[in-house]
């Protein structure tokens, strides 16, 4: 009897172990809240709850948070604290940035320019603006997703008012050159904005030696919380505000303040930026080591460059075997990823970024990303790349397609997006 | 319809989907295991730009039924799920008279797998599809070229 539960409770705790072992490769999505940042948060969730509007004590105390939370933001970025305006989210950074810039403006000029690898919340501020009457240049990027400087430089006319161009891509961690486009855009007088939600925690952030107009922040992808953003915008620049109302960060953002998220804020970004160089330089080893292992696997893809790369990023496609099919078969492994296949997103549309580089859609729909952050070891990286292969093979075994598209393949050899490994060698 | 967005866990679908998703019945895992069956009816359909691309065998015996099915699925978890319950319903019971096979609808694989999210339906769709193509290509096969129904 005794032997019975014993056997029971060894066989159960496997069990839970088995649930237990949980990696988490979607940082790039999300990431968890650091611990520290959220005892920070905790004093004005709870005690210092009052209104940063109101007169008295409890209201200035939190105001007063709220302001060395600005002034911590603006010193990391290198600007003023007033040209630090705390948002919702990135998304409405971007959308403040962009909506409130071109049509505060348009008598300035009515043609906006983005790249065709914007994040969602970029791309689709602009496709809104276009119905506004706004003409719109959407920039192509090449096979590894870099603008092509030539063409932006040969597109900005005497009416381009705004070019936005994301820092480093969500999906497939091309880092642009922000510099050279920041000259490009100032030398024909264009205001540029950038998204860095993803470029924060491994980046050059300063926005003097970068030389943008606007750029974007979100705490969720620093290891803080969700449900705040940052947009930092030069104090000569011009905006209207979307959201109306009491008048807070200085009439651009009206809303009792999200006083808890904004000291995470703050706070996380402190804390990524002190950790920055041991984090690039584990994760940049960590993420080349798991290209080069998947890359092992027949028939698969990086997508994305090999330099200037987020160090966290791998994108690979699988030939042959469906994301989303993989991601979930991953799942039941305990690792969490994300894939850029139609069948994962809300419109049923394969990743438009992938599309962009100038693969087919069959290439998007067999996309896996990994991406890495703080807490992942090289322990972690073997075991994902072994049930990666698992599931790759599983997956493949069941594909009508496996053999049949491999002919394909061989015919398109001089195709840019082959899908043979040797071009990334 | 379908039970969406249990908080704790990321699946999107019914146990059921996710049973014959993680663990399909009648799958070809290897040549050997179509040849088995005795093939007489074969049909693809989709496309792989699309996502979803099915392919079925079967094996009809001379009281036209279908008493094996097999199949290959390139697509999402609800493809695989709906072509594996699809095999289990054209070959339980001794096997589905050909007749009542091909009145087979996409709702009819929905309800036995418990519903799938709206935006996932078309997957199943495509499963009752490839089981058509393959009736038609065994009318093609023993000369019954009159009986071949239209895929939709």
């Amino acid at each position: 009897m005794f032997l019975l539960i014993a056997v029971l409770i060894v066989g159960k705790t496997n069990e839970v172990f088995k649930i237990m072992r949980e990696i988490y490769m979607d940082n790039a999505a999300t990431t968890q809240l650091d611990s520290k940042v959220l005892r920070k948060m905790l004093l004005y969730l709870k005690r210092e709850y009052g209104n940063p509007s109101s007169m008295h004590d409890k209201g200035i105390i939190a105001k007063n948070a709220i302001s060395s939370a600005r002034k911590k933001t603006a010193d990391i970025l290198n600007c003023k604290p007033e040209e630090i305006i705390f948002t919702g989210s990135g998304t409405e950074s971007d959308n403040l940035a962009i909506f409130g810039y071109a049509r505060k403006n348009k008598h300035k000029g009515n043609h906006i320019i983005t790249t065709k690898i914007e994040h969602h919340a970029v791309l689709d501020c602009f496709k809104m603006l276009k119905k506004e009457g706004f003409k719109v240049t959407f920039l192509d990027v090449d096979k590894d997703g870099f603008v092509d400087l030539e063409q932006l430089k040969n597109s900005i006319t005497s009416k381009t008012i705004l070019v936005s161009i994301i820092y480093a891509n969500n999906e497939i961690g091309t880092v642009q050159d922000i510099p050279k486009i920041a000259e490009i855009c100032h030398k024909k007088q264009a205001v540029l904005h950038t998204d860095a939600c993803q470029a924060a925690n491994y980046l050059e952030i300063d926005v003097k030696k970068l030389g943008v107009d606007m750029m974007t922040l979100n705490g969720s992808k620093i290891y803080g919380p969700k449900g705040v953003g940052v947009l930092f915008k030069k104090s000569d620049i011009e905006i209207e505000p979307i959201i109306f109302g009491g008048g807070q960060e200085k009439g651009l953002r009206s809303g009792t303040e999200n006083v808890a998220n904004i000291i995470g804020f703050a706070e996380a970004l402190e804390r990524v930026r002190r950790n920055l160089v041991k984090e690039v330089e584990k994760l940049t080893f960590l993420r080349d080591y798991m290209i080069n292992e998947l890359l092992k696997i027949p028939d698969s893809r990086l997508n994305g460059p090999r330099k200037n790369r987020l160090p966290n990023n791998v994108n690979i496609s699988f030939l042959n075997i469906e994301g989303e099919s993989a991601a979930l078969l991953l799942n039941e492994e305990g690792i969490f990823i994300s894939t850029g296949s139609a069948c994962s997103s809300k419109d049923l549309d394969p990743s438009h970024v992938i599309m962009a580089i100038g693969c087919p859609a069959e290439v998007a729909h067999s996309s896996l990303r990994f991406s890495l952050g703080k807490d992942i070891c090289r322990r972690d990286v073997d075991y994902v790349i072994k049930k990666t292969k698992k599931v790759v093979s599983h997956l493949r075994n069941m594909s009508p397609l496996h053999y049949k598209l491999q002919e394909q393949v061989k015919q398109r050899k001089d195709d840019d997006c082959t899908l043979i490994k040797e071009d990334f060698e | 319809m379908a039970d969406v967005l249990d908080g704790s866990k990321s699946w999107f679908y019914s146990g059921i989907v996710k049973t014959h998703f993680l663990h399909p019945r009648n799958m070809a895992l290897s040549n050997e295991s179509i040849s088995e069956i005795k093939p007489n009816g074969v049909g693809e359909v989709g496309s792989p730009a699309c996502g979803d691309v099915m392919k079925m065998w079967i094996h009809v015996d001379k009281n036209e039924r279908i008493t094996a099915c097999k199949w290959k699925t390139f697509g999402c978890a609800s493809a695989i799920a709906s072509t594996s319950m699809l095999s289990v319903m054209v070959t339980e019971n001794k096997g589905m008279l050909l007749k009542d096979a091909l009145k087979i609808k996409a709702t009819d694989i929905l309800k036995r797998l418990g519903g799938l999210p709206a935006k996932k339906i078309h997957c199943s769709v495509l499963g009752d599809q490839a089981l058509r193509a393959a009736i038609n290509d065994y009318f093609k096969r023993t000369g019954q070229e009159g009986r071949i129904v239209k895929l939709i």
